[in-house]
């Protein structure tokens, strides 16, 4: 069991104002939402949310959040792992570029993917001449949905790797286990929630990409259309399936977000802020 | 940082959090209303909703109305026609509507609650279609070869349906490789040479050559001129300035407004 967080009553030491305000906040956050759920035909649901359109929106947003998120691990702890261990000229650069992302509008990441990928990019020109361009291919999904959850991953695992500290690597090297060797057994057990937790942000961020995808891959009915495309679409021909596919993408949210915390995924945040986890 | 111990302090909690709560819901509330606005220079203002094709031009035709008109001040508000007919049917503030299409505007025309004059078509608009330059596109059969990245509208919205209809008429079957949710998305692929051809309107491929001759090539399709969209415009009866909104309508139909449309690749109604 962790420790519960130290709490007061209302007007100790939090003063009421900010209490108030705080109520303002939540309720900007929930208020829509919940709006927006009275506006779902529930009774309904079931049959708007299996159209064809929709499942083929459906299953291509998970298949390519799931394919990203597999991508963001594989470059994310690497990169995760260099960030908090090492130190080179213009590692703050770096850690702060790569958090770019995360703060970029998705229109703005689209057009950065698409001068590298698109067909006259540099990257993208030469794969285009072998006949592997990407252009409005299901890949340039998994690209642009990678593109915007890689800082959930780094910033999960960077955070829990700097609090976890680096004494157990170095106990197992002074034992004389090998760099290659720590790292699997030591290193990756250690940041294990964390990179849980990271990754279903990861996933969550995927699955509701729109700016990027849009703007970069396209959008084809079970080829590049994903889930809030789709609900783009149909917004202006069928109000009521917008709502209902919304739903759907809201649950998932929801669910994402529970399962990060029961699975301790922000554990290394409230590290950072003072408590080292139990290991 | 999170672990500042509890401090002992008065308890007056509960009573503050209740009016706080109260308090923070009629900010909100307050805050909410205000967003409407209204002005207070104690000038008169006209709200116009066009629809985004309409941009340059009704930007035009309202900078004229505003200088013949001193005191007015045109609100401009473009969109796509659809999101506009849901804000006037909601009640947003509109004084005149322009929408892309015909059936767009039925919906307001038709909704009981609403009170509107005859719709007016104004201007017309026919589908293009344009190629990145350096593809080799020289017929609407050639973009919709499979293999020929063509870029549409999707299927609901007015352009692609405009798209659907052309290919009807010139008797082909298109393949595109991605169904665009607004026309410009469409124009930005071509332009970029992501794709190597698309389905846009007449006005948006002569507004792309004004900014830039190169930009894309527009490839004559002789059928097109048989698929035609026609613009309505129609006046809330419902507004205190429909009189002068009805102006505005005389201003976008008249000579002026005529000469401005016809530059911006508009047929006439």
């Amino acid at each position: 069991m962790r420790r519960s967080p130290v709490t007061t009553p209302v007007g100790d030491v939090v003063p009421g104002w900010v209490a108030a305000v705080a109520v303002a906040g939540a309720a900007a956050v929930v208020v829509p939402v919940l709006v927006l759920a009275l506006q779902a035909d529930w009774p309904d649901l079931p049959a708007l949310v299996t159209g064809a359109a929709a499942l083929d929106a459906l299953g291509l947003s998970l298949w390519t959040a799931v394919a990203s998120t597999l991508v963001c691990v594989v470059l994310g702890v690497p990169l995760a792992l260099v960030l908090a261990r090492t130190s080179f000229p213009g590692h703050a650069a770096v850690r702060a570029v790569v958090l770019l992302p995360l703060v970029l509008p998705p229109v703005v990441s689209g057009l950065a993917l698409l001068a590298t990928f698109g067909r006259r990019g540099p990257v993208g020109g030469p794969l285009d001449d072998l006949g592997l361009g990407v252009a409005f291919t299901t890949t340039a999904v998994v690209i642009a949905h990678t593109y915007v959850s890689l800082p959930f991953l780094v910033l999960s695992v960077e955070g829990a790797l700097r609090v976890a500290g680096a004494r157990g690597e170095l106990a197992a090297a002074t034992l004389g286990a090998s760099a290659n060797r720590t790292f699997w057994v030591v290193t990756l057990p250690a940041v294990a929630p964390a990179l849980a937790g990271g990754a279903l942000l990861a996933f969550a961020r995927s699955l509701g990409e729109f700016g990027a995808t849009l703007t970069f891959a396209g959008s084809l009915q079970g080829v590049t259309r994903t889930l809030p495309v789709e609900i783009y679409l149909l917004r202006e021909t069928d109000p009521d399936a917008a709502v209902a596919l919304s739903m759907l993408l809201v649950v998932a949210a929801l669910v994402v977000v529970t399962a990060v915390h029961s699975t301790g995924g922000t554990r290394g945040l409230r590290a950072a802020l003072g408590r080292p986890p139990r290991a | 940082m999170a672990d500042q111990g509890a401090r002992p302090g008065a308890a007056r909690s509960g009573r503050t959090l209740v009016a706080g709560m109260v308090g923070g819901v009629v900010l909100l509330a307050a805050g909410c209303g205000a967003a409407g606005g209204a002005d207070g220079d104690g000038g008169r203002t006209l709200d116009v909703l066009a629809a985004a094709s309409l941009g340059t031009v009704i930007e035009e035709v309202a900078a004229d109305f505003e200088a013949e008109h001193p005191g007015v001040r045109v609100r401009l508000s473009l969109a796509g026609s659809p999101d506009l007919v849901a804000q006037v049917v909601q009640g947003a503030p509109a004084d005149v509507l322009a929408t892309a299409d015909e059936a767009t505007m039925a919906r307001v025309t038709s909704d009981p609650t609403l009170e509107t004059s005859a719709p007016e078509a104004f201007a017309t608009n026919t589908p293009a279609l344009v190629v990145t330059p350096g593809a080799r596109v020289a017929s609407l059969a050639d973009a919709a070869r499979p293999g020929t990245r063509l870029v549409v509208c999707a299927p609901a919205v007015p352009c692609g349906d405009a798209a659907l209809r052309l290919a009807d008429a010139a008797g082909v079957t298109l393949h595109p490789v991605s169904e665009e949710l607004q026309v410009t998305d469409v124009l930005a692929k071509v332009a970029s040479g992501e794709a190597d051809a698309g389905v846009v309107y007449a006005t948006d491929a002569a507004a792309a050559l004004a900014r830039d001759p190169g930009a894309v090539r527009v490839v004559d399709v002789p059928e097109a001129a048989g698929v035609v969209n026609r613009y309505p415009v129609t006046v809330l009866e419902g507004s205190p300035e429909s009189d002068l909104a009805h102006a505005f309508v005389d201003a976008l139909t008249g000579p002026v407004g005529r000469a401005t449309l016809t530059e911006a690749g508009f047929g006439a109604p």
